[in-house]
């Protein structure tokens, strides 16, 4: 494609004004990279099935646990729920921790690693090649998406709107959230007629 | 002219409401109206003339129905939408504001969503933006607080339920008719009919795709929108624009996000003689096509850097069919600033330094 020469612009004009230096970052970008490599969260991706399935009998298991969390106390037991939460998914889907966990819905290709932070679909500027517009050398996170909700039981899931991200929800764990909310709506059903 | 575009009781003052039409412009009639509509885009200047934004805005009067207002568009900063809005509304303009999420948090977009539609702003263009990295200021902080899909939605709740994201009431709602924009040109190709659903469920009224230079991949995007029923929902505009010469096109293909430019586009333009007029040339063949394509309610002209061909293009493919578009539109501030010109010039004129002088000669004679 980009076989001529093209004409300067003015980023990389700014490019070139900027001083060299023997330290050259290795990705730089507005939004920090978490990872050089895209195998595992590609991996994740490809066994998206395996994972939903893995993740609904998880969610059961944290459900069950309830009473514990409640012994606990959901504040004191946030501690290391989040470190075990932050390393799995930062391993598996390379998380960024939003709290507002929507893997399910995206078909376990993490929407936050999207330099644009979609959690809507692709911007219009996917490259030919299914790479991102802003870093070249990425796989968009949503044509990723697309091909993993194609494997899931849940593929329609991506197709719903989702909210925008509470911001004060960063560094949260999203594990307790979901199941505390599970907990109360669960709570709610069998005493019906009880104040919300 | 049209009459059903004039208020019957004073062919000066606003549009009369219809009912099942979210605002009171002329776009949204016209394209409720079945009729095909033509859009355009405003170079926006890197000024602080006004002037300038009125100039390059007459060179639409009369062949478009809206005048899309970019907001700092491919991250370069320009005059922003909110301004060129505010100018062109006070002249009679139409314009489509664009709000793009990368330079504004919610907070931000939703209170320039009620001064807009203060200001007469009818239509609202909502978009994700490009990436900070392809303007010229690529070490800015990219906001992206909410996307184009959560944007429609939060201003369909501005006008629907007059609320606030938060819940907090409005007064009196923003009544916009709502935009979005749509590329059938990049993959995952299978999805971009979904994505279209997505954007109807959550507000958009009307879409203007990104340039159009392949027609076979627009019709097949197109017969699966119409298999899906959405061109029933929503009001589909296709984006064109003529290409300057094969060097520019190449230059755009590698360098704007999101434009796919066939080879054959780019060798038909190479065996021209004058590129620029066969880019023109290329520009009205692809109207002709896509006007026939089922679903396609207008166009929408990107020429940019080439505004003064808008006309011939508009004129040459024959898409108005004799229909004349712009009228100036009646702002709902037009009346007070008359009455404050009356004002102005009925009051006797006070000069500070004749009243000072005035004292003056009065504690003399005392």
């Amino acid at each position: 494609m980009a076989d001529q020469p093209t004409k300067t612009t003015q980023a990389s004009l700014n490019k070139k004004a900027a001083t060299k230096t023997a330290y050259k970052p290795s990705g730089v970008s507005p939004t920090g990279r978490k990872a050089r490599s895209f195998a595992i969260r590609l991996w994740s991706v490809r066994h998206s099935r395996l994972l939903e399935w893995f993740y609904a009998h998880f969610a059961d298991l944290f459900l069950l646990l309830h009473p514990m969390w409640n012994a606990i106390g959901y504040q004191r037991a946030e501690a290391p729920v989040k470190f075990v939460e932050k390393h799995v998914k930062g391993f598996l889907f390379d998380c960024r921790m939003c709290g507002h966990c929507v893997l399910s819905s995206t078909g376990m290709s993490c929407p936050m690693n999207c330099p644009k932070q979609l959690r809507n679909g692709p911007c219009g500027g996917v490259r030919a090649n299914g790479k991102c517009e802003v870093e070249p050398d990425m796989p968009c996170v949503w044509v990723q998406a697309w091909s993993g909700a194609g494997q899931m039981r849940g593929r329609d899931n991506i197709l719903a709107v989702q909210t925008p991200v509470d911001q004060s929800l960063r560094e949260t764990s999203s594990w307790l959230r979901v199941t505390a909310s599970a907990a109360a709506r669960r709570e709610a059903e069998a005493t019906p007629g009880a104040p919300q | 002219m049209s009459q059903a575009d004039t208020n019957p009781h004073d062919p000066g003052g606003l549009l009369e409401p219809l009912p099942g039409h979210s605002s009171r412009g002329r776009l949204e009639r016209i394209l409720r109206r079945g009729e095909f509509a033509v859009t355009a885009e405003l170079n926006p200047p890197d000024s602080a003339n006004p002037h300038d934004v009125y100039e390059r805005a007459a060179i639409f009067d009369g062949w478009v129905d809206g005048i899309n207002a970019v907001d700092a568009s491919g991250a370069n900063a320009h005059m922003s939408s909110v301004g060129i809005c505010a100018l062109l509304t006070r002249m009679g303009y139409a314009p489509i504001m664009q709000i793009s999420c990368r330079d504004k948090n919610r907070i931000a977009i939703q209170g320039d969503v009620l001064g807009a539609s203060a200001m007469g702003v009818q239509n609202i263009l909502c978009l994700t933006g490009d990436g900070v990295q392809a303007g010229d200021q690529p070490g800015a902080k990219p906001v992206f607080d909410l996307d184009c899909m959560s944007l429609l939605e939060t201003i369909r709740i501005m006008r629907d339920n007059s609320k606030f994201l938060s819940g907090r009431k409005l007064t009196s709602p923003p009544n916009v008719f709502l935009g979005a924009a749509i590329n059938p040109f990049a993959p995952p190709h299978d999805f971009r009919p979904y994505r279209l659903a997505k954007k109807i469920a959550a507000g958009a009224q009307f879409v203007q795709s990104q340039y159009c230079y392949d027609v076979p991949m627009f019709r097949d995007y197109m017969s699966r929108v119409r298999d899906m029923g959405l061109h029933k929902d929503c009001f589909i505009l296709c984006g064109v624009g003529p290409l300057a010469s094969a060097r520019t096109a190449r230059w755009m293909r590698s360098n704007v996000p999101g434009v796919h430019i066939p080879d054959e586009v780019i060798k038909r333009l190479e065996g021209a003689e004058d590129q620029k007029k066969e880019g023109k040339q290329i520009c009205i063949d692809i109207i002709n096509e896509v006007k026939e394509i089922e679903g396609v309610a207008g166009i929408h002209v990107m020429a940019y850097r080439q505004e003064e061909y808008v006309a011939e293009i508009v004129h040459e493919s024959g898409v108005l069919k004799g229909r004349r578009p712009w009228r100036k539109e009646p702002n709902p501030a037009d009346e007070l600033v008359a009455a404050r010109m009356e004002e102005i010039l009925e009051e006797p004129r006070q000069i500070p330094h004749e009243l000072a002088g005035a004292a003056t000669d009065s504690e003399a004679a005392g």
